[in-house]
């Protein structure tokens, strides 16, 4: 049995780096935005005894505001742990000590972690360790996780607190009137910290409380604090103000999206291609081997030509893209980046009557949408909260990025060499679905959710060297092989039931054709046609499979074309009677149509309300039938 | 003299008094630092001007001027 220690912390204090020091990145999550919101879990060994580590989710006060905070307090007040690893910042130490005295009234096995000493020392700040042990009554372990240093002092004292516990430490002083009110409450375990949470419903105690929390906090960094005063960092400063100027802080934005769709698409081509005719060699082995084996030619059909192919398209258009999107993206989060984001679009939020904080849900879906959908949780207020989810599946993810791709390399850039133009123009999607994601909030605001924005604070945490390594590990076995893991569970049966569909013809004509012919007259309407409106129905289960669907059905022999050259896919486009139009149509319903059935089951899971699934389903497809319906009908005129 | 947080030019610096007792987000900006007593600096603003970014005992926050302006001042200290 294995002791249990809960790791709790500020937002941005490092919490997450910690925890992978200590437990050597064997962490079990599959949190895209780096938030943590779910609890992840974690083991590691210490002088031979064996702990299992809890990472709660950031808080800044144990008085709960958000969900994330209740976690955190809840999970502290159960009591079931050895000891509370709280985790403090260095370079501001002053802010992140409340949330250590708020632990310290629940429990006294308090280990005080202060982070980012490396980071302080470069700013000339000193923090004297054992002078901040003295004054709050518990251990305090100095470390940089980012190096590793001081990590086994903290194990030390975490081991030790969970073998014998902490003697109660110094209660917090606070002013008289919160001592009057607390009078006699202390005789029960946590009995004082219910006496100061019901304090909370008066204003005068409230501020008095805090007050007197920080009062304290601000004595103990007297003591303990010594070189110069945290200040803004005159660096970090021009920085931020150059990335959040009136006329850089949006051109820099776009031109560092731009940056990321040119690396992705430019460095993609080649492995993509490589990749594809690897796998589609493989095929033919497959093929051989079946044959020998004596299978009867529908086994093989359903198995190498359904099951494999439509994997190994998924596989091949995929994996390249992603395994250079997500470290990219995974750096800029490390950088820390994303808060400006938000701040420089918090503008376009508030008019619609949204949270600022619904940027860096957005930015979660563009990975994918339905990590996107689990983010909305850092969104406090349920009306906004429900707005960032409804609209979540208006930013391209993933798994529809490598189509976006495709069709423009085809059809917008056509003879023009480069990845330059795509780029430009995935870019200027991109753009577009953002606006939709502001016109669409705006819209249910006025609509199925009357209000006005409640309020909003973000903290911007600083610049940071990025941990190009960790990024690296996190990116490629965290996020895409996830991502490409659950495609892939999807994909199998997908091409198995495809194959079904394309094989039993019905008076000659198979049933995935007679799918198409009636949704043709639709289709056209639209400037799409039945082939594929049927291919997006068919991929309802994930995006990525909307183009092989698409091919399969054009190429009426019922198989999937092999994808290999991407020439070879536009000649089958334009012999089916594609046109520049066409392209353009298919990219805007790529853009806004119904979230694919893991997002919608996301959807129903965190509103738990079939209404607003349908909801999310429906707005992303009407204003997508809308769009290119309108694009069509004017194009058409003038080509 | 009371002035609004929101009113704090950039770069400007000012002793936080009181807040708003009506205020939704009051806990929420005592724990972020905003207590009286406490220093405040007005460090950039976004593109659109709204919100604006705080310097607040050791970190960076970004309130919007509607939640700002809950946080009244009193005199500076700092100078």
């Amino acid at each position: 049995m294995s002791a249990v220690i809960a790791l709790a912390g500020n937002p941005n204090v490092g919490k997450s780096t910690v925890f992978n020091r200590l437990t050597g990145l064997r962490q079990h999550t599959g949190n895209w935005p780096g938030k943590t919101v779910a609890v992840a879990k974690g083991r590691f060994c210490w002088g031979g005894n064996s702990f299992q580590l809890i990472d709660l989710p950031g808080a800044y006060s144990l008085m709960a505001h958000s969900a994330e905070e209740e976690i955190t307090r809840d999970y502290l007040l159960e009591g079931k742990y050895g000891a509370v690893c709280v985790v403090c910042d260095a370079t501001s130490l002053l802010r992140s000590l409340p949330l250590a005295l708020q632990a310290m009234e629940i429990t006294p096995n308090v280990v005080v972690c202060v982070n980012l000493m490396d980071e302080a020392a470069a700013r000339g700040i000193h923090v004297d360790g054992q002078a901040l042990e003295k004054g709050l009554g518990v251990p305090v372990a100095c470390v940089s996780a980012r190096d590793g240093a001081g990590m086994d002092q903290l194990m030390a004292k975490l081991d030790r607190v969970c073998r014998q516990g902490n003697p109660p430490p110094p209660p917090t002083p606070y002013p008289p009137q919160v001592e009057g009110a607390l009078a006699g409450s202390a005789s029960t375990p946590q009995g004082r910290w219910r006496a100061l949470a019901r304090m909370e419903e008066d204003p005068e105690l409230q501020s008095a409380l805090v007050s007197g929390l920080y009062r304290r906090c601000e004595a103990l960094c007297r003591q303990a604090l010594s070189g110069r005063n945290p200040e803004p960092f005159p660096r970090q400063l021009r920085l931020d103000r150059l990335l959040t100027g009136r006329w850089v802080g949006i051109p820099a934005m776009l031109l560092l999206m731009a940056l990321v769709f040119y690396l992705t698409i430019a460095a993609s081509n080649l492995p993509s291609s490589l990749l594809s005719r690897l796998l589609f060699s493989l095929e033919e082995v497959f093929s051989r081997w079946m044959g020998a084996a004596g299978a009867p030619a529908w086994l093989e059909g359903a198995l190498v030509q359904g099951v494999y192919r439509v994997t190994a398209w998924v596989v091949s258009v995929m994996l390249p893209p992603m395994a250079i999107f997500f470290p990219l993206f995974t750096l800029l989060e490390d950088l820390g980046y994303l808060p400006r984001v938000a701040f420089n679009l918090d503008g376009c939020f508030r008019r619609c009557r949204a949270c600022g904080k619904q940027a860096l849900t957005m930015l979660m879906g563009f990975g994918c949408n339905a990590a996107g959908a689990t983010g909305c949780r850092i969104i406090d207020s349920p009306r906004e909260r429900l707005i960032a989810l409804l609209t979540n599946a208006l930013v391209p993810c993933n798994g529809r990025f490598p189509l976006l791709i495709l069709l423009l390399t085809l059809y917008a850039c056509a003879g023009v060499g480069g990845a330059a133009l795509p780029a430009l123009g995935l870019t200027g999607l991109v753009a577009l679905s953002v606006m939709m994601t502001f016109l669409a909030s705006r819209l249910l605001s006025a609509t199925l959710l009357k209000g006005m924005p409640s309020a909003f604070a973000l903290e911007m945490p600083p610049f940071r060297r990025p941990q190009v390594g960790r990024v690296l590990v996190r990116s490629l076995l965290d996020r895409t092989l996830f991502v490409l893991g659950r495609a892939l569970m999807v994909a199998a049966p997908a091409g198995l039931l495809l194959w079904c569909l394309c094989a039993v013809r019905v008076q000659g004509i198979s049933l995935a054709a007679r799918l198409a012919q009636a949704l043709d007259p639709v289709g056209r309407f639209m400037g799409l046609d039945g082939v594929l409106l049927a291919a997006f129905l068919l991929g309802f289960p994930a995006n990525e499979l909307v183009l092989p669907i698409a091919l399969m059905l054009y190429q009426s022999g019922g198989t999937l074309v092999q994808p290999g050259e991407a020439a070879q896919v536009g000649a089958i486009l334009t012999a089916n009677g594609w046109t520049g139009l066409t392209a353009l149509c298919a990219m805007l319903f790529t853009l806004f149509h119904w979230p694919c059935s893991t997002t919608l089951l996301t959807i129903k899971k965190e509103t738990g309300s079939l209404k607003w699934t349908a909801v999310a389903a429906l707005l992303p497809t009407l204003l997508g039938a809308a769009l290119c319906t309108a694009v069509y009908q004017i194009g058409r005129w003038f080509l | 003299m009371k002035t609004r947080l929101s009113a704090l030019p950039i770069d400007g610096q000012a002793c936080v008094s009181t807040l708003d007792p009506a205020c939704p987000m009051r806990r929420r900006l005592l724990d972020l630092g905003f207590t009286q007593g406490a220093q405040a600096r007005c460090l950039y603003q976004s593109p659109w001007g709204d919100p604006r970014a705080y310097w607040v005992r050791g970190a960076v926050v970004a309130l919007r001027n509607a939640d700002a302006a809950q946080i009244w001042l009193g005199e500076d200290e700092g100078s």
